[in-house]
């Protein structure tokens, strides 16, 4: 296994660098590095030397991807492309060009965002996994016909919905919690209490329709019928046969997304005014701010690519006649 | 028939037993939740600061520098404006406005002198005025705030600054530095500013105008462009005080002196922003320590003033917060207003010391609906109007005027609003040879289209409005400004019964025809006139807006082509004079009319020069007069010029003069002393707040209701029971 997970890293160098290639240029077709400094120095008497000096401060005065000027393989790394994504494969995000050290903000705000998405997670899947399993015990009665139904409306409905119409019923109407805001320590619970609800209720529509298939589809197979045939009653059935064997693709949409939670979510934390990771790719994109774009982009790939990895090895737990090799 | 026994797996009798019990605790609960406490359960304060004297409003996007050198924003300069005191400021409550010492001792009085050195008159003609001096003496006794770069050992040495690298590592807020110290303000940190305002590596926005202003200060900036290329290794230190700069001269511990090229009245205005603030050497010694920057330990992050507040919390992901600086060298309530004031209740503190509140918390809302809610919850004091709630809290009288709906007015909410030293317009670019350029036709083009382009419209719909249709490029209450019939721009209104009202379509399309588009369509080819639109908002939020401004152009047969682009891409537009026609703004630096009518200016153009003046207008005859008027005081002789250079602009169109908007802003009854001032930055200190009322309405408003929960509960229990009684019974159900 060990042998595998190596090769595996390896195969995401290359993915890295591509990602980081096409961020660059996606980034660098939009703004220049004149557009940044004029965004960074601001639009009110903002003169051709500041923008020069503001450049040449940054390293953003080379060339994008090739160094004319140079000959040999200075030509590539004398690039702002280069100088700019080495230190990456290090870890090392740098300072941010409105002169902020990524690496603490972003420990500084993934806490925030992992205060509200861990929860999420494992509140949504108890209550998606018990609902699915209540809709598969009573199956082709009407309380299925009716439970994906609700399904169907509730993820018919945009998440924005959600958060508007939560917002407005349980803190406008009922004042139960603040509408928005947060806290540090055990003060954030009240303001965590709202977003994580709506958060779980968000997702029961389409996480129980995809965990009632998988029941089903488990239900129908031989092993269950033996198992009822030996007389075991349907909750057993139910909780120690079909459970565990849906687990593998459970597993393949919860390992993957494990890693991500910490990028947070965007429009969640806007609308909470949580100071979570979820804005700070769109704040920097708004600012053109290319240090962080690209830092958090690389996280993203990096993560995920983990998240992939980490679903491969959980399915050795899980499954037995799997193997990596 | 196989009968399958019943099987012990789910205990049924444990459901009831559950329910039972869950039904005790919510019961339990939740009345002892309700009763808890006095506070609302909405609260998303502390409530220990329930009752205290804090003032609570929002921002919506993190201030991107907070360096008195380089910050040249709005909403930074609704935090420092607070914290860093330049020795002038606006007078709060008299208009029009009038500056007053804040930290000088005196607003001061300009000498002026000759090339030889001989000191001219007060009313020496500008021709003959080679140098102005303005002598500044602050007033003594003024401290900084407690600061750790002010700390000093029991022997007098500076306690941080000589930092061990792997201390600086440990550090990652101000605070993690225990000890603080201040000292007291003296002129030679106004004369350090000022030579910051010179250092290329801050960057500070008005080093080019000050540059043509302040004697010595170009050959200062290469100065110290090459003394920081020779900083021995990652050393930021840079000691501007042993860097003379010609132009500013400390005279004692109390005075210092700034001596500028030719006359430039207007250099009083900027004394009154927080570039002119005093920086004490020790904040710069500090923080560029190697390590600090990249803990993020700098000036744009954690100030270092004498005002009335300091920023005690700086998480503008969250919150920021402004705390009473304990050191504030305090200042009295103005006793003085304009006539209304004392009547209004704005002198009801006069005398006063300042500041009136002990805090101010201001929480990131990026989103206005939970803005808005939070403001009627009670829990923010004050608040804009967006346009989603514009209707839900201002309506319109019979005869315009904005009143507050009753739902507003039976919270207690009142309105203020000001005209704003500002203004948009619709620009067309000069140097294109379709609608640019000094030929009658296409000055009868671009009066035609100023004529069509129905900006009363415009505010009704785009601004709810919010706005006054601008006449010319000088808003209200700068001086120069003209009011009523003498103010009326006669090439686009006519004057019936002392009012403007927009000329005629009939009359634009004659116009056209002057100018050699009979029905829209040029003369020559036969062909529809087609004109660009440069547009830096393409998304479907700009969508009406664009449709309406295609209408306008199309009243007069003209094809517009909306050309939609990002910002980034418009402004290069601009830059390079490839535009034809845009919506472009300016707000104004200080309240003189030489601050709009650069805009005009053609050495400030924006193709040629790189200057603000983005239609590229160049007339010699208005550039004269300008070059007259910058420099005249407030005379009627300056008004007359003023006149001259007004009409010459309206006669040659290079603007559709849009509007002036106008700023809505909504407050609580317990929020006192509130009166629009758009030019003063500092006006936190002169705000008053009764906590007590605020609390007891916050109660009132936000009772939290329970029932509802209880509703669910119930709900809950019947559909469950129901199902388990269903489990059960196919639990027992022989096999089919």
């Amino acid at each position: 296994m060990i042998a595998y997970i190596l090769r595996r890293i390896l195969y995401a160098i290359p993915i890295l660098i591509g990602v980081n290639v096409l961020t660059f240029v996606l980034f660098f077709v939009v703004n220049s590095p004149d557009d940044m400094a004029r965004m960074h120095l601001g639009m009110k008497r903002v003169t051709p030397e500041a923008i020069q000096g503001w450049k040449a401060e940054r390293g953003y005065d080379k060339p994008l991807l090739l160094n004319d000027s140079r000959e040999g393989l200075e030509a590539l790394t004398d690039t702002i492309f280069f100088q700019k994504s080495v230190k990456l494969f290090q870890f090392d995000f740098g300072i941010s060009d409105s002169d902020r050290d990524i690496g603490y903000d972003i420990s500084q705000r993934m806490w925030p965002s992992l205060a509200i998405a861990v929860p999420v997670l494992l509140v949504g899947l108890l209550v998606n996994i018990t609902y699915a399993l209540l809709i598969a015990f009573f199956r082709a009665t009407y309380i299925d016909i009716w439970s994906v139904v609700l399904c169907v409306v509730m993820m018919s409905i945009s998440g924005l919905f959600y958060i508007i119409g939560g917002q407005y019923l349980v803190s406008k109407l009922l004042h139960l919690v603040p509408i928005s805001g947060y806290d540090t320590g055990v003060s954030a619970i009240k303001f965590l209490v709202l977003p994580v609800i709506i958060g779980v209720i968000g997702g029961i529509g389409s996480g129980t329709r995809w965990y009632r298939t998988l029941f089903l589809e488990e239900i129908n197979r031989d092993y269950v019928r033996t198992a009822r045939a030996k007389g075991l009653s349907e909750a057993v059935v139910l909780f120690r046969h079909v459970l565990k064997n849906a687990m593998i693709p459970i597993l393949t949409g919860v390992v993957v997304v494990l890693p991500l939670l910490f990028m947070g979510s965007l429009i969640t934390e806007s609308f909470f005014g949580i100071p979570g990771l979820g804005s700070y790719t769109i704040d920097a994109i708004n600012r053109q701010d290319f240090a962080i774009v690209r830092a958090m982009v690389f996280l993203g790939s990096v993560l995920y690519i983990l998240g992939l990895l980490l679903t491969d090895i959980s399915y050795t737990l899980v499954d037995p006649r799997v193997r990596l090799s | 028939m196989l009968r399958f026994g019943r099987q012990p797996a789910i205990d049924t009798g444990c459901g009831g037993w559950l329910s039972r019990r869950l039904v005790l605790l919510l019961a339990s609960i939740l009345p002892l939740l309700a009763g808890c406490g006095e506070r609302a359960w909405n609260a998303p304060y502390p409530a220990s600061e329930a009752e205290s004297n804090t003032l609570y409003s929002s921002f919506s996007e993190r201030p991107k520098h907070l360096d008195p050198a380089r910050s040249y924003a709005a909403n930074e300069y609704a935090f420092i404006g607070q914290i860093y005191e330049p020795p002038l400021q606006y007078h709060f409550l008299k208009r029009p406005y009038q500056l007053v010492p804040l930290s000088a001792e005196e607003v001061p009085h300009p000498a002026f002198f000759d090339r030889q050195g001989n000191r001219l008159p007060d009313d020496a003609p500008v021709e003959r005025i080679a140098f102005s001096e303005y002598e500044i003496r602050i007033r003594p006794g003024m401290n900084y705030q407690p600061h750790p770069a002010l700390a000093k050992t029991a022997d007098g040495s500076y306690r941080y600054h000589e930092l061990d690298p792997t201390r600086i590592e440990s550090v990652n807020r101000l605070a993690d530095f225990p000890h603080t110290g201040f000292r007291e303000v003296t002129a030679e940190d106004y004369v350090y500013q000022v030579k910051r305002l010179a250092d290329p590596s801050i960057h500070s926005p008005i080093a080019s105008i000050m540059s043509e202003y302040i004697v010595g200060f170009p050959e200062f900036v290469s100065t110290l462009g090459g003394a920081r290329k020779s900083l021995p290794g990652e050393s930021g230190w840079l000691d501007l005080r042993s860097y003379p700069l010609e132009g500013v001269e400390l005279l004692d511990r109390y005075r210092f002196r700034i001596r500028l090229h030719g006359k430039y009245p207007q250099f009083v205005y900027w004394l009154a922003m927080t570039f002119f603030a005093p920086m004490p050497w020790e904040a710069d010694r500090f923080y560029s320590q190697p390590g600090m920057a990249e803990r993020n330990i700098n000036l744009n992050w954690y100030p270092i003033g004498s005002g009335p507040f300091m920023l005690s919390e700086n998480n503008p992901n969250l919150r920021m917060v402004l705390t009473r600086n304990p050191n504030f060298h305090g200042e009295p309530y103005p006793s003085q207003g304009e006539p209304g004031d004392r009547e209004a209740g704005m002198l009801e503190d006069a005398g006063k010391p300042l500041p009136l509140i002990d805090k101010a918390v201001y929480s990131l809302e990026k989103e206005v609906i939970p803005r808005w809610n939070k403001f009627l919850q009670g829990y923010y004091d004050t608040s804009g109007v967006s346009s989603d709630s514009f209707d839900q809290a201002v309506e319109f009288g019979s005869g315009g005027e904005a009143t507050l709906t009753d739902e507003m007015r039976q919270k207690d909410i009142r309105l203020a609003t000001a005209v704003e030293t500002s203004i948009f317009y619709l620009g067309f670019n000069m140097a294109d040879p379709v609608i640019g350029g000094d030929s009658a036709e296409n000055r009868y083009l671009r009066q035609a289209i100023s004529i069509a382009v129905d900006f009363e419209e415009y505010i009704s719909i785009f601004s709810n409005g919010r706005g006054v249709v601008a006449q010319g490029p000088l808003p209200p209450g700068i001086f120069g400004s003209r009011d009523g019939i003498d103010g009326i721009n006669r090439v686009v209104f006519d004057v019936v019964d002392g009012e403007p009202r927009r000329k005629s379509l009939q009359e634009a399309r004659e116009l056209m025809a002057r100018a050699g588009y009979p029905g829209g369509k040029s003369e020559t080819t036969g062909k529809a006139l087609v004109l660009n639109y440069e547009s830096a908002s393409a998304g479907p939020d700009s969508k009406h807006l664009l449709n309406w401004m295609r209408k306008q152009f199309r009243k007069l047969g003209i094809q517009l082509v909306i050309r939609a682009t990002d910002y980034n891409r418009f402004q290069e537009k601009l830059r390079k004079g490839t535009g034809q026609l845009f919506m472009f703004g300016w707000n104004a630096d200080y309240p003189d009319p030489e601050n709009f009518l650069f805009l005009l200016y053609g050495p400030n153009g924006k193709v040629e020069h790189a200057g603000e003046n983005a239609v590229n207008y160049d007339n010699p005859e208005f550039n004269r007069l300008f070059e007259q008027m910058k420099n005249m005081d407030n005379t009627p002789q300056r008004q007359e010029i003023i006149d001259r250079m007004v009409e010459i602009l309206r006669h040659d169109a290079p603007w559709i003069w849009g509007f002036y908007p106008k700023g809505f802003s909504l407050y609580h009854g317990w929020y006192g002393n509130v009166k629009p001032n758009l030019m003063a930055n500092n006006t936190l200190k002169y705000k008053r707040i009764d906590p007590r009322t605020r609390l007891e309405r916050q109660q009132a408003w936000n009772p939290p209701v329970v029932w509802p929960l209880y509703l669910l509960f119930l709900l809950l229990v019947v559909t469950v029971v129901p199902a388990i009684h269903h489990y059960r019974k196919r639990e027992r159900s022989s096999a089919r």
